[in-house]
């Protein structure tokens, strides 16, 4: 709420509107051109290799390369697995809209299904992690402590100590966590979306992976507990020392001109 | 300040005339000679209250009720206390899910000081006399008769006290009080032990296997793919250990795997095995652990003061406050197939300090 | 005293009363008496007279604070414990159930969960301590801006800025006491800042920490310094500070009636008894209420110290936050000779950190020396009118806040999607010319809102009124000002520069010319020659405008 308000008085604002405004325009070509074709759904792995493949020849192609060699303009997605490619367009990162240090979050444009067929095309390119099951990401049951304690070690340096986000290097930056949805949290440790380093089962287990989901899920969502009241963003004395100014200097200004305030006088001077 | 709409009859008209006839009594030849002058105080105004009992009434009520409600907030606060679960959580629009107990007890002693305080001031505003006063100000400094007798009193005291006469007696009370403080100094000593060579030394040694922070496990180098970040420290130090927090300081390692094309530093190469590279967690800075791991520019931040270090070229600082690159840990893989540490790190990990060197 | 333009309302404790029904109040007024001749003092306090206005109640929110401070902070030493044994976290909060952490933490989370009001006690604790820096910041810079500090309140500045100072230490022991993982972040930060000290940096640090860091001592010796050593200090200052304030007498600003001999406002007894006290319970109220709605320093969600672990986004407290900015924009220097190192990148800015404060700190003194004036001041300055002083200030607080901005660099990167490198180069160029350009503008509003008021008492207020004259032009009509506010614009000193007098004396003797004399007179051209002020309107000005040929 915040941040949006914030962001809307940039002096950017406007440019980032035409662009999101142009880019929605492309993004609802390719979104609508390729669906038609998609209507033949089935099931079958190889066709939705095929489907996929004309998928992506028209909306990955011209960065990734037409076999997924990768380009100037993007990496090779050879051996990236599933789980990537379920993360990098199921989050709306994928396709990029502009080059810069870092591509957002957006929305998403490719139905699941066909999310699921992209997946499978890639998969196909060479062999890589495979989209979690729900088994394997769903928290329930796990040690949130045990989370806290991994998320500590593994991913407050650039996510905060509760997931609101950092900055890195040159505009880079480390995502909000909020409402980021299980699986994609999953994934993102699993394959390392762009600057962020993977965390394979073999020095991340699945479990330590469920742990962190589950400590997320109880201190970063819409209905996490914040006992002492407004979290004031979650991003530590640099938010506190501003409110304690605004509201809690400013404040106690507001009452200090009333108490020195002369009292209104009962004739016209 | 604003005026207000009183009756006719209950100003004080002829009184504020007078009032005004004397107060300016002498201004207007002043202000012949000199038209910026002093006019003096300005007549005192009164107030509504001062003049219409029925306003001075609704004032007097309303410091009542200002009263009265501090003490329902107190029972509140009493009731709130005895009541509410410390455990409570209530949303409350816009705070969020907060504690409940919090924000009654809070809210309700809150308003019962802030009702006393908004009580007290409403009186003084509209009840009190709110005409103003003159206190004349004197000089700080002393009058010279005053500054005359104090000196003289002081020469004689002086005198008497023969300090300046017997200087045996005066260098030697110097003495003894300029020695006396280095007990105190010397007491200090016990604070802490010598730095020695302490911070040159970490648990590291060679043959120490590197344990997987998370899992607690060893690592093996097929266990670190590329792209990826992993944390380790030296085997046999846990968590449990009374010196857990100290060793770890100084221990902590980041472990990452790169092409080995990619090295750019032929020590950090040969350190290395099969691209897996062992740099220190802590900052050379002044100690913060750094990790924040691009694993596409091999670049690694410190979240603290933003030293930015590129591992791919032997950890050198290519931005920040950061006065020297990350020590590395020279590894390798024992008969196991385990990664080991080669030896203790070559140089001091974390912040610079004196001896260095 | 002469606190007599009111008779005095024959109440109680007046004399005259016969002596056999002195009240119990009297009586014992009377044996206090005897004992500590309390009738004297209060004969010159009690009906002291304090001027009204809303900014010089700036002190009393920091007073107040500190003492709302000092009332939780003894509540909250009842509960916890400081201690860095490592326990294993069995209390209420759920996601840290299990932890190993240090009784300072488990006994903070204690205090948050399990003891009721604890949260509350701990937020007002915290939340009052924010707006006790906060207030002293400001009500420093009022005494700044106004020029309070002149003779004779020079010693009262100092007390106030080493207040300032010390409570900012207070602080930072303060936050640092629960061990939690930012402010344990922060207390590497410092020891990392102490081993760059010279020569000695390694002992000091080994000493303050009982060996290496973090060791077992540090939270038990913050303790003893956060709770007995800095707050008896301030305690003490804080006393002596008031002492003076009531020494002094309050300054006020020009007026009608208002003098540099005497002080007009209302009396302690009722007046401010009443505002003053309740401004304690207003102050208390709005921090509870604050303490109420909003978390501060919430230690269950950064969780407990190690020193393998950080988050991003580690800031101090603000008042802290530009010794902050200054590691974070120096460049890396680190020299290496003779088998020691030099880590000139973190010991400049340790050693700018304290004359960024100093620097405001000896400016009365400063600008004593260049004027020379040796008498006592009890008219405030309006900030126009000493635009050199207002315009140093207003550079001063430039710099304090671009290192501000140096110190959030991260989160201005990600709030405003910048590159948190190009902030850093911003913060390093904007250290050196942000000051001076804020200097230079300054000095020139203050120049044209003096120019203004000598417009306004020269000819007259702009009415708005648009009067057609006979020959066909437009005028507006101006009214004059009443004499009030002409005194009070007018009611100003200007002094003019000092000179260093001829270089040669009458038997054609070159006389010599010290270098702090020259510079003195330097200063004090650039003080008050031409382009320092306005000169403000005569009498000759005015009458000749008013007299000639009317308004217009």
């Amino acid at each position: 709420m915040k941040k949006l308000s914030a962001r809307r008085r940039h002096p950017l604002a406007a440019v980032v509107v035409l662009l999101l405004a142009l880019a929605a325009t492309g993004g609802l070509y390719t979104a609508f051109a390729p669906a038609d074709k998609a209507q033949a759904d089935t099931s079958a792995q190889s066709l939705a290799i095929d489907e996929g493949k004309k998928l992506y020849a028209v909306g990955c192609a011209s960065c990734h390369g037409t076999g997924g060699e990768g380009s100037t303009d993007g990496p090779s997605l050879v051996g990236v697995g599933a789980a990537a490619v379920d993360f990098q367009v199921g989050t709306g990162r994928m396709p990029a809209q502009q080059p810069g240090a870092q591509v957002p979050k957006k929305k998403v444009i490719y139905s699941q299904a066909e999310i699921d067929q992209l997946a499978a095309f890639v998969a196909s390119l060479g062999a890589g992690p495979n989209v979690p099951t729900e088994e394997q990401y769903n928290p329930e049951g796990a040690d949130i402590a045990e989370g806290g304690e991994l998320f500590r070690t593994n991913c407050a340096q650039c996510h905060n100590f509760t997931g609101k986000g950092g900055a890195l290097t040159n505009g880079k930056f480390a995502p909000t966590l909020e409402d980021v949805d299980p699986k994609h949290l999953y994934e993102a440790m699993q394959t390392g979306p762009q600057n962020m380093p993977s965390f394979p089962d073999t020095t991340l287990t699945e479990k330590n992976k469920k742990d962190i989901i589950a400590y997320l899920d109880a201190v970063n969502s819409d209905d996490s507990e914040s006992p002492g009241g407004l979290e004031l963003g979650g991003l530590g004395p640099v938010s506190e020392g501003l409110f304690g100014w605004i509201f809690g200097l400013g404040g106690l200004i507001a009452v200090a001109v009333w108490v020195a305030a002369r009292t209104a006088k009962a004739k016209k001077s | 300040m604003s005026s207000q709409d009183i009756p006719e009859e209950n100003l004080p008209a002829e009184r504020a005339a007078d009032e005004h006839a004397h107060a300016h009594g002498d201004v207007s030849v002043a202000h012949e000679k000199d038209p910026f002058a002093d006019p003096g105080l300005p007549p005192h105004e009164h107030r509504i209250q001062d003049i219409d009992e029925r306003a001075a009434k609704r004032s007097e009520r309303t410091v009542a009720l200002l009263f009265t409600l501090s003490m329902l907030s107190t029972v509140g606060f009493i009731a709130s206390f005895v009541t509410i679960p410390a455990d409570r959580i209530v949303y409350i629009f816009p705070l969020g899910h907060i504690s409940g107990l919090n924000f009654a007890l809070g809210m309700t002693l809150g308003l019962a000081l802030f009702c006393i305080g908004a009580g007290a001031v409403h009186w003084a505003r509209t009840l009190m006399s709110d005409e103003e006063m003159t206190d004349e100000r004197h000089a700080i400094a002393a009058e010279p008769e005053v500054k005359a007798k104090v000196l003289a009193d002081f020469k004689q005291g002086a005198k008497e006290s023969a300090l300046g006469r017997r200087k045996l007696i005066r260098n030697t009370m110097f003495g003894a009080l300029t020695l006396f403080p280095l007990s105190g100094i010397v007491l200090l000593r016990d604070l802490g032990p010598l730095p020695e060579d302490k911070l040159r030394h970490t648990l590291w040694s060679k043959g120490k296997l590197l344990v997987n922070m998370n899992t607690n496990e060893p690592l093996r180098p097929s266990d670190v793919a590329v792209g990826s970040l992993t944390f380790a420290k030296p085997e046999g130090l846990e968590e449990e250990d009374h010196e857990f927090q100290t060793e770890i300081a100084k221990a902590a390692l980041m472990i990452v795997r790169l092409q080995p094309e990619n090295i750019k530093d032929k020590r950090e190469l040969e350190w290395s095995h099969e691209g897996i590279v062992a740099y220190s967690k802590i900052c050379t800075h002044v100690g913060c652990p750094i990790s924040l791991y691009e694993q596409q520019t091999h670049h690694v931040l410190c979240p603290c003061h933003q030293s930015t270090f590129d591992l791919a070229d032997g950890a050198r600082v290519i931005f920040g406050p950061a006065g020297h690159a990350l020590p590395q840990l020279r590894i390798g893989v024992n008969d196991e197939g385990y990664l080991e540490a080669h030896g203790d790190f070559e140089e001091p990990v974390g912040p610079s300090f004196w001896e260095r060197g | 005293m002469s606190t007599t333009t009111t008779p005095n309302p024959s109440g109680a404790g007046a004399p005259g009363r016969s002596r056999e029904k002195a009240p119990a109040g009297e009586k014992i007024a009377d044996w206090a008496d005897g004992r500590l001749g309390i009738y004297s003092l209060a004969k010159a306090n009690m009906r002291k007279i304090f001027p009204d206005h809303w900014s010089f109640m700036l002190g009393e929110i920091c007073l107040y604070s500190f003492l709302i401070i000092i009332l939780t902070g003894v509540y909250l030493t009842l509960f916890f414990h400081p201690s860095m044994n490592e326990i294993e976290y069995h209390g209420s909060y759920v996601p840290l159930q299990g932890q190993l952490m240090s009784e300072a933490f488990a006994s903070t989370l204690d205090i948050s969960f399990d003891v009721r009001g604890g949260l509350l006690i701990r937020q007002i604790h915290h939340w009052a301590a924010l707006v006790f820096l906060a207030a002293m910041f400001v009500h420093m810079m009022r005494v700044f801006f106004t020029g309070a500090f002149r003779k004779p309140r020079e010693v009262n500045w100092l007390f106030g800025f080493l207040l300032f100072v010390l409570g900012m230490f207070t602080g930072f022991t303060g936050y640092s006491l629960p061990d939690d993982l930012l402010s344990g972040t922060g207390v590497r930060f410092m020891e990392g800042a102490v081993l760059a000290v010279p020569v000695v940096g390694t002992y000091l640090s080994f000493f303050l920490f009982g060996g290496e860091f973090p060791g077992g001592d540090f939270v038990a010796r913050f303790y003893s310094v956060h709770i007995l050593l800095l707050p008896g200090i301030m305690l003490g200052l804080v006393v002596a500070h008031l002492i003076l304030v009531f020494y002094h007498k309050h300054t006020q600003f020009a007026g009608p009636g208002k003098t540099n001999n005497n002080v007009v406002g209302m009396p302690l007894l009722p007046v401010y008894m009443a505002k003053a006290g309740g401004f304690f319970f207003l102050v208390f109220g709005f921090i509870a209420v604050l303490a109420a709605v909003a978390s501060i320093n919430p230690i269950w969600a950064l969780g407990p110290y190690r020193p393998d672990q950080v988050s991003t986004g580690a800031q101090p407290d603000w008042y802290m936050g530009f010794s902050e900015g200054l590691i974070r924009v120096m460049p890396g220097w680190e020299i290496n000779f003779w088998g020691h190192t030099l880590a000139l990148g973190v010991f400049i800015p340790l050693m700018i950190f304290p004359l960024v404060l100093v620097a405001i700190a000896v400016y009365p003194f400063i600008e004593a020396w260049v004027t020379g004036d040796q008498r006592e001041h009890h008219i405030l300055d309006r900030p126009r009118n000493a635009p050199t002083r207002t315009g140093f200030g207003v550079a001063w607080i430039t710099l304090y806040m671009v290192l501000l901005v140096g110190g959030g660099n991260d989160l201005w990167a990600t709030h405003f999607h910048l590159s948190i490198n190009t902030i850093t180069w911003f913060v390093r160029v904007a250290f050196f010319v942000a000051p001076v350009l804020a200097f230079i503008v300054t000095k020139r509003i203050c120049l044209g809102l003096q120019r203004r008021d000598k417009d306004k008492v020269l000819h007259g207020r702009e009415s708005g009124i648009i009067k057609r004259l006979p020959h066909g032009e437009f005028v507006e009509v101006h009214e004059p000002l009443s004499q009030e506010a002409m005194h009070t614009l007018t009611a100003h000193e200007q002094y003019q520069p000092a000179e260093i007098g001829p270089t040669v004396d009458e038997n054609g003797v070159e006389r010599k010319v010290k270098g702090p004399q020259k510079l003195r007179a330097k200063l004090s051209t650039a003080y008050y020659g031409e382009d320092g002020q306005i000169p403000k309107p005569t009498a000759e000005e005015y009458k000749e405008i008013t007299s000639g040929h009317g308004h217009h």
